[in-house]
């Protein structure tokens, strides 16, 4: 017989917590009970470590149609159009079977967005491997891809942009975030409510089995070295089943005849039930012997706690019950009735005419524990040794750079996603953002995702502001303007003070950043626990944001268009290396202090961008991040070919060190390249518009040239660059590189 | 006279929206047809489009390759109707065994989604008749299974009959083993039968058919096959 702390540990619950159960609930829960109260209790589910901070971000804003709390965030893009979107981490699945890990993130995030009413038009993801030199990460790294490329490419929904970085940190523990985007008419939101009571529960999708059971209770510890055999909590994808279970259930909600829906996703029935009847403000009644399995003698604790994949539960009126049921049949999709709304504000759960569960929604919802965490400011955080000088050539700098695994071409991972499926996709992968038009409009939507954990790492204050501002830019880029975010905080465990700081720092960054900004939050997802033996990730918030472009007509692209066209500098650069990826490969350190952000200067760099991409003047704009200037004008050069790269001559101020002035990361600062005879009107509104800008030289021949006065400093031809960049990736990837 | 253009949807086929859009673009009226159907009267094109028809499960097409509207599919080549695979679509021609070969894995054995060059071999097909040939097209591809088998005797009977219509090059029309991206036999991209009205193919015109969207050069597929189908109805007429 187990003893109650051993019970109490495999649920992941604290003696307190427990108390708390047995006080409110006038008696011990029973085993089923438990596990429900455990999934719905987790760091996962209920938010108990984070609620108190992620409440202070700004979530109103005049297009913003549902906010948090919901399955996903939707913005009006007007015209009757809204978009969906969300952001969802499955960094410990990823880590212990990556294949199936990342392509049930995929069909995890695909199902928020179609409950909602949306068709899903588009995946970014944010991923993070140890170093490659490892085979571990070579083999982690391989699978996550994989396992994205095979769910979304099956589906038909394009993954259209992302990032991809490195640093040891992430060896054991991968960051695997999925974004996705959907459209969908502004008056047919659908929402995860069971309303009326009397309305039938419908199962519809596969059948459960014992697959990810647990998986948000494990999503919610530490890991440690027994951890791979946790295998079997990780669900096992299948897109196909989940692109008829997505038709079918589009097409009822176009014909009108779904009350509520929501997918199972964490803690599968247990979680969609009483969440759905939590928002209704109702209750619920299921049998578990209608549940459709595929393992045998399941017991009613696996069946409410499975994390089987490509699963709905649906609310909809006895009137409509058949030809919701003859729809799914069309489809080929199982569904059945296995209960109805209820008025009680119970979640009442039985077995044919046994009963197994029966918890108050308002305690299993509304009483979760809170937590007020104890933060410490890390002694390590402000970390010894300033950047002061990087001891480099100039030439080893830029070829070290273009061939570093975070600014190397990403090339090996895109192309195994399909990102032109729908043909909506202007812009794809590799540019600041991405852009995808909507069809039957003028309009398109920019997307992209920011964050970098190795500056969070020196001050998760700065480096979430930055990845607010950055991704502001990269929308801005592209001629499209910012209505919000959804971000997805990857921390460590938040039970370490150290931690809880990061946490407190990185969302009071994203406050101030959004407040200023003006953009609504319109959720999100936390990811705590990112640790393997005590080691922690670097805190990694990650910032998704999605802008508008009301004429596609006027995108504007990263790469440089045309010979004779000058490169203009927009905005201040402090040549200082702190923070910078040149720092951190030369030195091993990044420094201890961050380059701030003036968001002030930041949004007018913005409203400039976006009116010289109105007034159709810009040929290219791409931003200055990882890498400074000189990363930023190679990339124009290299995305810019299509089988030959066009070269540019750039002149370095005399008063500078010129590595400092090419490889600082200050940010606000952005490359576009104009037409010879727009120059002077341009330089003449910079100036009316008070915005620092510097002429960098001009696009022509085939080389990249950096010149100091009439003095060269470096030359080489863009194609012997492009080379590099093209080809580490797959080097690294085969353990030649070294 | 109009042309009308069937859509075979199978469940898992993901490319039929954006089909339907460039023929729409092209001036083409088309229709779906749900694999369960048994009859193609009154299309003078069907068009097998990409995706993964059930989830491609077992190999490629196999699947789809029994469904019940294949034996229509069948009677409407027979008839001499047109017929255009496009990826999957492909796919499931070869495991109908209407087209010769087979498909394997891509050489990298990884998916590969990028825009590629092909150049026209044949112009004179009904689905190529408004290219030049040696024209270079330039389209993507998106497979991981596009890397085409054909053993010796098959491919010289290809190239003897005239059926080898695509084959990857670089932009200047070099069939080059670099611009080859899948490991291809020949680098072939599309063929087409003995009696030139069914077509296979790894690129996806449908995805080239729209300047914002980097190419149109996939809308001289659609447009080849318009202009054929009303070019011979007006010759049947006369």
């Amino acid at each position: 017989m187990t003893g109650l702390p051993d019970v109490l540990r495999e649920h992941n619950l604290t003696t307190e917590e427990y108390e708390r159960i047995v006080e409110r609930l006038g008696r011990p829960p029973n085993r089923v009970e438990l596990g429900i109260f455990s999934a719905m209790w987790s760091e996962h589910c209920c938010y108990k470590s984070s609620k108190r901070y992620l409440s202070t971000l700004p979530t109103s804003g005049e297009r913003v149609i549902q906010g948090q709390g919901e399955n996903a965030g939707v913005i009006d893009l007007g015209d009757g159009i809204a978009l969906v979107f969300k952001i969802e981490s499955h960094n410990h699945p990823s880590f212990i079977e990556p294949f199936q890990g990342a392509a049930t993130g995929v069909g995890g995030i695909l199902r928020d967005i179609f409950t909602m009413g949306a068709r899903p038009f588009a995946i970014l993801d944010s991923l993070h491997f140890g170093n490659l030199d490892e085979p571990r990460t070579r083999y982690i790294m391989r699978g996550v891809v994989s396992g994205i490329s095979f769910y979304g490419n099956c589906i038909g929904v394009p993954t259209v942009g992302g990032q991809t970085l490195f640093a040891d940190c992430y060896s054991k523990i991968p960051l695997v975030n999925v974004m996705c985007a959907g459209i969908a008419g502004k008056d047919k939101i659908f929402l995860g409510k069971a309303s009326g009571p009397g309305n039938v529960v419908i199962y519809a999708g596969s059948r459960t089995g014992r697959d990810g059971l647990h998986g948000a209770t494990m999503a919610s510890s530490a890991f440690d070295e027994t951890s791979e055999e946790r295998r079997p909590t990780v669900q096992v994808g299948d897109p196909f089943a989940e692109k008829l279970v997505m038709d079918s259930c589009l097409e009822l909600m176009q014909r009108g005849l779904i009350e509520g829906i929501q997918d199972m996703g964490a803690a599968g029935l247990a979680c969609s039930t009483s969440e759905m009847a939590a928002r209704g403000g109702t209750g619920i009644r299921i049998d578990l012997s209608k549940v459709p399995r595929r393992a045998a003698n399941l017991t009613p604790y696996e069946i409410m706690l499975s994390e089987s994949q490509e699963r709905m539960l649906l609310v909809v009126t006895p009137q409509h019950k058949e030809e919701v049921l003859d729809v799914f049949s069309k489809w080929g999709v199982k569904a059945v009735a296995i209960g109805i709304v209820t008025g009680d504000g119970t979640l009442v759960v039985d077995e044919g005419t046994k009963r197994v569960a029966e918890v108050p929604l308002a305690l299993l919802i509304g009483q979760c524990p809170v937590y007020d965490r104890p933060t410490a400011r890390p002694p390590s955080q402000a970390r010894p040794g300033a950047v002061e000088r990087v001891d480099i050539s100039l030439k080893d700098a830029i070829e070290a750079l273009v061939g570093s695994p975070n600014l190397c071409d990403k090339r090996w991972v895109f192309e195994q996603y399909d990102h032109l499926i729908g043909t909506n996709t202007v812009v794809g992968p590799g540019a600041d953002a991405a852009v995808l038009r909507i069809k039957g409009t003028k309009k398109a939507v920019a997307l992209c995702l920011d964050g970098n954990g190795a500056k969070a790492a020196i001050d998760p204050y700065w480096a979430a502001v930055s990845a607010v501002a950055e991704s502001f830019l990269n929308v801005c880029c592209t001629g499209g303007k910012p209505l919000a975010i959804t971000n997805c905080l990857n921390f460590g465990n938040p039970e370490q003070p150290s931690v809880m700081w990061q946490f407190a720092e990185a969302t009071r960054g994203l406050k101030d950043a959004c407040e200023l900004l003006k953009l609504p939050v319109t959720g999100g997802n936390v990811s705590f626990y990112n640790e393997t033996l005590g080691e922690s990730i670097f805190p990694t918030p990650i910032v998704g944001m999605v802008g508008l472009l009301e004429d596609v007509r006027l995108v504007v692209r990263p790469g440089f268009k045309r010979a004779g066209d000058v490169v203009l500098l927009l905005g201040k650069t402090d040549p200082r290396l702190d923070g910078s990826e040149l720092a951190g490969i030369v030195t091993g350190s990044r420094g201890k202090e961050l380059p701030p952000v003036d968001l002030e200067a930041h949004k007018r760099l913005s409203q400039v961008l976006l009116k010289l991409g109105r007034d159709g003047l810009l040929q290219s704009a791409h931003d200055c991040s990882e890498g400074g200037i000189a990363l930023a004008l190679l990339k124009s050069c290299f995305v810019a070919g299509d089988g030959s790269w066009p070269g540019v001559t750039v002149s370095v101020p005399s008063d500078v060190d010129p590595v400092a002035w090419l490889f600082a990361e200050s940010p606000s600062r952005v490359i576009v390249s104009v037409k010879q005879e727009d120059v002077r009107r341009i330089m003449r509104y910079l100036e009316r518009q008070h915005l620092e800008h510097t002429v960098l030289g001009e696009i022509g021949g085939d080389a990249f040239r950096v010149k100091s006065g009439h003095s060269s400093l470096f030359s080489a031809t863009v194609e012997h660059l492009w080379r590099i960049w093209a080809s580490k990736l797959e080097e690294l990837l085969a353990g030649e590189s070294k | 006279m109009s042309v009308r253009f069937g859509i075979v949807v199978f469940p898992g086929t993901n490319c039929d929206l954006d089909t339907k859009a460039a023929l729409e673009a092209s001036g083409v009226e088309s229709h779906f047809v749900w694999h369960t159907a048994t009859r193609l009267d009154g299309f003078e094109c069907v068009i097998l489009p990409g995706g993964f028809a059930h989830g491609d499960y077992l190999r490629t097409g196999a699947i789809a390759a029994f469904s019940p509207i294949i034996p229509a599919l069948r009677r409407h080549i027979d008839a001499g109707g047109l017929v255009i695979g496009i990826c999957n679509g492909f796919q499931v021609l070869l495991e109908m065994g209407v087209l010769p070969g087979a498909m394997m894995r891509n050489r990298s054995l990884r998916f590969i989604c990028r825009f590629v060059h092909v150049l026209v071999e044949q112009a004179d097909t009904p689905f190529t008749m408004n290219c030049t040939p040696g024209q270079v097209l330039r389209m993507p591809i998106s497979h991981f299974e596009g890397n085409y088998y054909i053993d010796e005797a098959g491919l010289k009977s290809l190239i003897d009959n005239r059926q080898v219509v695509l084959r990857y090059c670089d932009a200047e029309g070099k069939c080059t083993p670099e611009s080859n991206p899948n490991g291809a036999a020949f680098n072939i991209a599309g063929i087409c039968n003995a009696d030139r009205n069914v077509f296979g193919l790894m690129p996806h015109p449908e995805r080239a058919s729209d300047s914002l969207l980097g190419s149109v050069d996939g809308k001289l597929i659609f447009e080849s096959i318009a202009e054929s189908v009303s070019g011979r109805s007006i010759g049947q007429a006369g």
